[in-house]
This record gives C-alpha cells, structure tokens and sequence, in this order.
C-alpha cells in the first residue's frame, strides 16, 4: 500500500495541491481523475519522488520516501514500473529490447533467464511477433503495450501510469485499461493511475479518487460512481449528455 | 544577458560533473561507445575526406600565389608552408568546426528529442543516470575518434595540395613530398594538431550535449537547441583554438 498524507505543493504563486490525503490499495487499480491541470500528474511526480512535497509524506508500505536513504531510495526505483503518457519509448531499440532494457540494467540473471523473462513479458502483453520493430514502426495501441512491458519487466510491486490511454480509439484504450487492471490483479501490484476518461473510471475503477483545484472531493468504487449525489463529481461526471442517460438507466 | 552566460555555465559544469561516473553496466556502455564511434564518427569520413583533399588544394594555391612574386624562393618552400597551415590549424581546426557543424547537431537533437519524448525522465525513474548514460559514450567516441579523422585529414589535405601543386604547374609532384619533409618537427606538426583535436572533440560532445540534454518544451525548442548546439560549440572551439596556440606556441 502506498499512502499519502496531506500532501502540498505550490509552484510559486500557484498552489497545484492543497493537503490530500489518499491510500492506494494493494491489488486495485486506483484511479486519480479530474480535469485538466488538476495536479494529478505533480501528485504522481511527488510519490515517484522527482517532486518533494512542501508539506505531508508519502508512505511506501512503513517507510516514509522522504526519509529513505539514498541506497533504498535507489533500489525503490527497481520496485516501481511507471507508464508515460507518451509512452517514452526509446526509440533506438527494438521493443524487445526496450521491454529487456530494465533487466540489462538492474536484474542479476542469466543471459537465458533474461530471455525468458523478456518472452513471458511479451506474451503477457500480446506483442506476439512485434520483438524485432522499432517503436516507431508499431500502432499507438502497440506502443502503449510495450510500455506498460517495459513497465513490469522488472515484476514491480507498484505501477503507475499518467493517462496510459491517451491519443488511442475508444476501443484499443480499453483493451489497454484492461490490461493495466489484469496485470495488477494477476501480480497484486499498487497500481495508481491517472486518467480524465469517464470511460476507463467505470471499466476498470476499483478504487476512484477524484481530485479538483488541489482537494480529493471524492473517493469510492467505480460502481458507486454512477450513484454518487456529490456536487463536483456530478459536475465532471455528467457534464456528457451520455453519461446523464446512463445514469438514468442506471438510477431506475 | 551576462548572468545567463554564467547561470548556462553553471548548468553545464553540474551537467559534467554527472556526466563524468564509472558506467553502471560497462556492457551496456561498451556497446553505446561502438554505436556512436560509427555515427558520429566513421559516418563523418566522407565529409572530411572531400574538405581535407580541396582545402590542401587551396591552401597551396594561395601559398604559391602569394610566395611567386620572388623567383629566389624555391618552390619547395611552397610546400612546406603549406605543412605549417595545414597540420598547425587548417586540419585541426576545420574539420574540427565542420564536424560541430555535422556531430553537434546531430547530438543535441537526439537528446532533445529523448527530453522532450520523456526517454530521458524513463531513465530517471528506473534509477539510471541518464546524464552519463547518454552523453559519457558520446563524448568518449569523438575523443578517441576525432584524432583519427585529423590525421587522417593532415595526410589527405598533404596529398590534395600536393596534387593541386603539380596540375597546376606551381610546384612539382616531388618537391612538395620535399618541402613537406624539410625541417619537419614532429612534436609541432603531430602532437600539437592532436592535443588540438582531442580538446576540440570534447567541446563538441559536451556542448551539444549540454544543448540538447537541457530543452524544455517541444519539437520546436529542439530545433532551436541543435542550431544552438552548433553555435556554442563553433564559438568554444575558436576561443579554445586561440587558447591553446598560444600557450602552446609560448611554452
Ligand atoms: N514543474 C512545474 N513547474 C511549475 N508549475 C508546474 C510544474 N508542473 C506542473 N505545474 C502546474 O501544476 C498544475 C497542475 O499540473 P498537472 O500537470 O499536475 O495537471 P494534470 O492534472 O496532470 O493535467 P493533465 O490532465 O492535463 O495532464 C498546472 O497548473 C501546472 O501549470
Ligand atoms: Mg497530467
């Protein structure tokens, strides 16, 4: 599990976090959804640690980030898979051995073993027969895999993503968020992932954090999304005219 | 303008200083180095062959017009003047500048390019330091591989004003191989254009390194830093050059 407690963060004048408070559940897809510029991505940055919080902490499992020694902060990194928005594959290697490029770095195993991690990780994702292409001759749907790939190669206790499904069709994202929910139920990893899609909220939502102008407004699963009467998520939520009628067809 | 220039200067020191670490994997870095020896510097040959042959060319030709006034000057003496510009500062100095031209911005826009792409920040959060990662096998293959293209460059930009001498009729085949020899010093000639070369490979690979490694924002801004990246390296070699001759030539 993975807690932050009443996390700030100002940028000069302008104050993105304003005290949140949230604990990632082990094994659930913990969804952070609000607008644009809402801070979910600074939030995301201060429990990677590349932010440090002006007040509050993050808590991996008993351990306090701001507190670790610079080797455990290291080997932390190891433990962590993250997923970029634009996938930030490194587009001189092949995507096998992008997904490979982690075990080269860190892992002690055999050349074979190697292999075979890299083959049971290309499996995992269904990149079958896509080892020898470069990122850039691969679908974004296909990037998207290989990064979420390269993400678990290393078998990570926690993964996060920062709007793994933008920039694809309605249909490859939630192939992707299914993905992202599959593997974090199939490893028990703490999965926080940052979205403002409505549609991977429902699909894949086990725990749904709603942030807006720095606060949690809101918090629960994505099946009490639809039933919520609170104000803000109301706001964001059913600002669509279809999701009005899905909550009507819900609601009767 | 001038705390720019300082608070740039800064930023490029820090860089370096996380630049210059023992490579995690030395496989990794081993492999690195034999990619970047190839393109930047085995993809440069071309360039510097055809520059070298016609600036040798050149370069006898305005030494002879300028030498054949006095019929009392041997032509010979042609040719060995030519040997002083060449090996001196022409090789190590033009191609030198070219390659920043080629090389420098070839780096900084691959780096820009990983910036702005999050590559970089990948690497950061695996707990790789990308700043050595990348630059180290960049700035080690243009060191050891820029002496080569300049020696290369000094027997080609010879051979060129050799040649250039005999078509012409201004100096014959033979005595330029002559005055080539006379009075040839080896720690001048050789030593001095390879301390040259070495000093100006690293200009080009930390600076453009610097440029690219540094950008902020989008495609844009990496093409801004490539162009930069050739300026700054072009400008820090002449101020190098200037450096370096003097201190050479006075000690
Ligand atoms: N490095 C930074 N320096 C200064 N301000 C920043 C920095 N990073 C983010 N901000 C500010 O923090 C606010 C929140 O940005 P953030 O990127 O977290 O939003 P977001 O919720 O992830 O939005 P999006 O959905 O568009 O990705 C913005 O107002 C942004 O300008
Ligand atoms: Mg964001």
């Amino acid at each position: 599990m993975i807690q932050a407690k009443g996390i700030e963060k100002s940028f000069g004048e302008n104050q993105v976090l304003k005290g949140i408070n949230v604990d990632f559940i082990q094994g659930q897809t913990n969804l952070i959804i609000g607008r644009s510029g809402s801070g979910k991505t600074v939030l995301l940055k201060i429990i990677l640690g590349l932010f440090e919080p002006d007040q509050g902490t993050i808590h991996y499992g008993d351990e306090v980030l701001g507190e670790m020694a610079k080797v455990r902060r290291k080997t932390l990194r190891q433990e962590i898979g993250m997923v970029f928005q634009g996938g930030a594959l490194f587009d001189s290697m092949t995507v096998a051995e992008n997904i490979r490029f982690p075990l080269e770095m860190f892992a002690a195993m055999t050349e074979h073993e190697k292999d075979e991690r890299v083959n049971f990780v290309m499996d995992r994702v269904r990149l079958e027969g896509a080892a020898d292409k470069f990122p850039s001759e691969i679908s974004g749907g296909m990037q998207k895999r290989v990064a979420i790939g390269r993400a678990i190669s290393m078998n990570p206790k926690y993964l996060f993503c920062d709007e793994p499904n933008s920039g694809l069709d309605p249909e490859t994202a939630i192939v992707i968020d299914q993905l992202i929910q599959e593997l974090t139920h199939e490893f028990n990893m703490t999965t926080i992932v940052n979205t403002h899609d409505m549609n991977s909220v429902l699909e894949i939502g086990d725990h749904v954090i709603f942030v807006k102008e720095g606060h949690k407004v809101w918090e629960g699963t994505n099946s009490e999304v639809l039933g919520s009467t609170n104000a803000d998520v109301e706001e964001y939520v059913f600002k669509s005219k279809l999701f009005k009628q899905v909550r009507q067809a819900f609601r009767k | 303008m001038i705390t720019n220039f300082f608070e740039g200067m800064g930023a490029y020191v820090l860089l370096m200083t996380k630049v210059f670490r023992r490579p995690d994997r030395w496989r990794l870095f081993m492999r690195s180095l034999v990619q970047e020896i190839r393109l930047l510097g085995l993809d440069s040959i071309s360039i510097v062959v055809i520059l070298s042959v016609f600036m040798g060319a050149v370069v006898t030709i305005q030494t002879a017009f300028q030498l054949s006034d006095d019929p009392l000057i041997p032509t010979y003496y042609i040719a060995m003047a030519t040997r002083e510009s060449i090996t001196l500062e022409f090789s190590p100095t033009v191609v030198s500048l070219i390659l920043a031209g080629k090389v420098g911005s070839n780096i900084a826009s691959s780096l820009g390019t990983m910036r702005v792409s999050e590559q970089i920040d990948a690497l950061e959060i695996m707990g790789v330091n990308s700043a050595s990662f990348l630059i180290l096998p960049k700035v080690v293959a243009l060191i050891l591989f820029n002496p080569v293209l300049i020696i290369m460059s000094l027997f080609l930009g010879l051979w060129g004003g050799a040649m250039a001498g005999d078509l012409l009729g201004l100096v014959p085949f033979q005595e330029s191989i002559m005055g080539y020899r006379l009075e040839y010093i080896v720690f001048e000639n050789a030593i001095y254009g390879l301390i040259k070369a070495t000093a100006f490979a690293f200009i080009i690979g930390s600076v453009s390194a610097y440029s690219g490694y540094s950008v902020k924002g989008g495609a844009v801004e990496v093409g801004i830093a490539s162009t930069n990246a050739v300026v700054r390296s072009c400008l820090a070699i002449i101020l190098a050059n200037y450096l370096l001759t003097d201190l050479i030539l006075t000690s």
